[in-house]
């Protein structure tokens, strides 16, 4: 088989396991796409972990803490994943904390208050979900195997959000503000998560049918699926010229790219702090690795 | 060390391919497959094996062709048309 044949091999839909052929072109593109996955799970519980020791009920930080769990299991689940296609885990987060690799521009961001964390945990994971589910058929089998686990999990993440969001909206006037307040800061970061609305065909990360839509596909589904939602609670969103044509498609005001290109290369307003914290965990539990595998060894 | 993890969801059913774990013997490959595969109660049991031990065979030659040993080696629409228009003109 050719680069050619590979091409048109997964594009029919074909899948690939560890161990087949594969065009270096392919592997390095899988190599990118799943470590950033990797780092963004790994870096996504910092603005949650952040609100553990203030949730205000015993319930709700035993349910943040499971989730920052589930977060942390799924990138070891990813990194896995990347490890086979050639590239160590140490080498990962060697990447990551140097600011080499990337990670999701959401995880860029402040949580300010108990109403960022609803935001985070119902429209942010509603939104990488719709990326996630895109996966599910992903030309590289095992990668595809491992989301339909990661899948099953973050529709509890949802549910959890929703549930955070429905107790402040029918609590105080003051706690409904801040759930307003908040969806007015995450507004913008969440119309430029799925990215620029690139043609799917000139998206290489589709044409080697590693993930089956387009940027755009995906941010008008969040849309459609999401604004009814938010509306039906008397939120209101952030965006005069949002609304739904007449063929289906939303309309909307044109996201800011060169913030987006600006925070996810390292300028976001916490990507150094969350950063160092990473870097300085890592050098504080280097003590563990060294012990369990000399143990073993 | 890779252990390749096989999940059983259900007693009865068959243990699936789920994914690996990196551990440097048994006893943390257990931790971590407990905790990354079996922490909601979504398994039943799990079979943990060092990639190392496992042998895959793939590739079938049918040099033969071999067909009869299979239901697509068999094509009876035709003669059982005919079967039934002589039947008829009986």
């Amino acid at each position: 088989m050719d680069d050619q044949e590979f091409l048109e091999y997964v594009q029919a839909g074909g899948q690939v396991e560890t161990g087949d052929w594969m065009p270096d072109d392919y592997r390095a593109k899988l190599v990118k796409f799943i470590e950033m996955h990797g780092n963004s799970e790994l870096m996504g519980v910092l603005p949650e972990r952040e609100w553990i020791l203030r949730a205000p009920t015993l319930q709700r930080k035993l349910a943040l803490t499971a989730k920052v769990q589930d977060e942390v299991g799924h990138s070891q689940l990813i990194y896995r994943v990347v490890e086979d296609l050639g590239k160590p885990r140490e080498h990962c987060l060697a990447d990551l904390v140097s600011g080499k690799s990337k990670f999701h521009n959401v995880f860029h961001y402040p949580t300010k208050t108990w109403g960022d964390v609803g935001v985070i945990a119902w429209l942010v994971d509603a939104a990488a979900i719709i990326s996630q589910k895109a996966l599910l058929k992903c030309s590289y089998a095992p990668y595809a195997r491992i989301m339909k686990k990661i899948c099953w999990e973050e529709s509890f993440h949802i549910l959890h959000g929703r549930d955070v969001i429905l107790a402040m909206v029918t609590g105080t006037p003051e706690q409904f503000e801040l759930v307003q307040e908040a969806l007015n800061r995450w507004w913008p970061p969440l119309m430029q998560f799925h990215g620029n609305p690139i043609p799917a065909d000139d998206d290489p990360m589709y044409q080697w049918r590693i993930k089956s839509q387009g940027n755009e596909e995906a941010r008008q589904q969040f849309l459609d699926g999401y604004v009814p939602q938010m509306l039906e609670l008397g939120l209101t969103i952030p965006d005069p010229a949002l609304r739904k044509r007449d063929d289906g498609v939303w309309e909307y005001t044109e996201p800011d790219w060169d913030e987006l290109r600006h925070v996810v290369t390292g300028h976001g307003p916490k990507t150094q702090e969350r950063l160092g914290f990473r870097r300085l965990n890592h050098d504080e539990t280097a003590w563990v690795r060294s012990v369990v595998l000399a143990e073993a060894a | 060390m890779i252990w390749e993890v096989f999940r059983q969801e259900r007693k009865g059913q068959p243990f699936q391919h789920a994914g690996s774990v990196e551990a440097p013997d048994f006893r943390f490959a257990e931790i971590y497959g407990r905790e990354q595969y079996g922490r909601r109660g979504e398994s039943e049991a799990l079979w943990l094996v060092p990639r190392e031990h496992l042998s895959v065979v793939e590739g079938w030659a049918d040099e033969f062709d071999l067909k009869y040993r299979r239901v697509d080696g068999y094509s009876i629409k035709a003669r059982l048309k005919e079967a039934r228009e002589r039947a008829e003109s009986r």
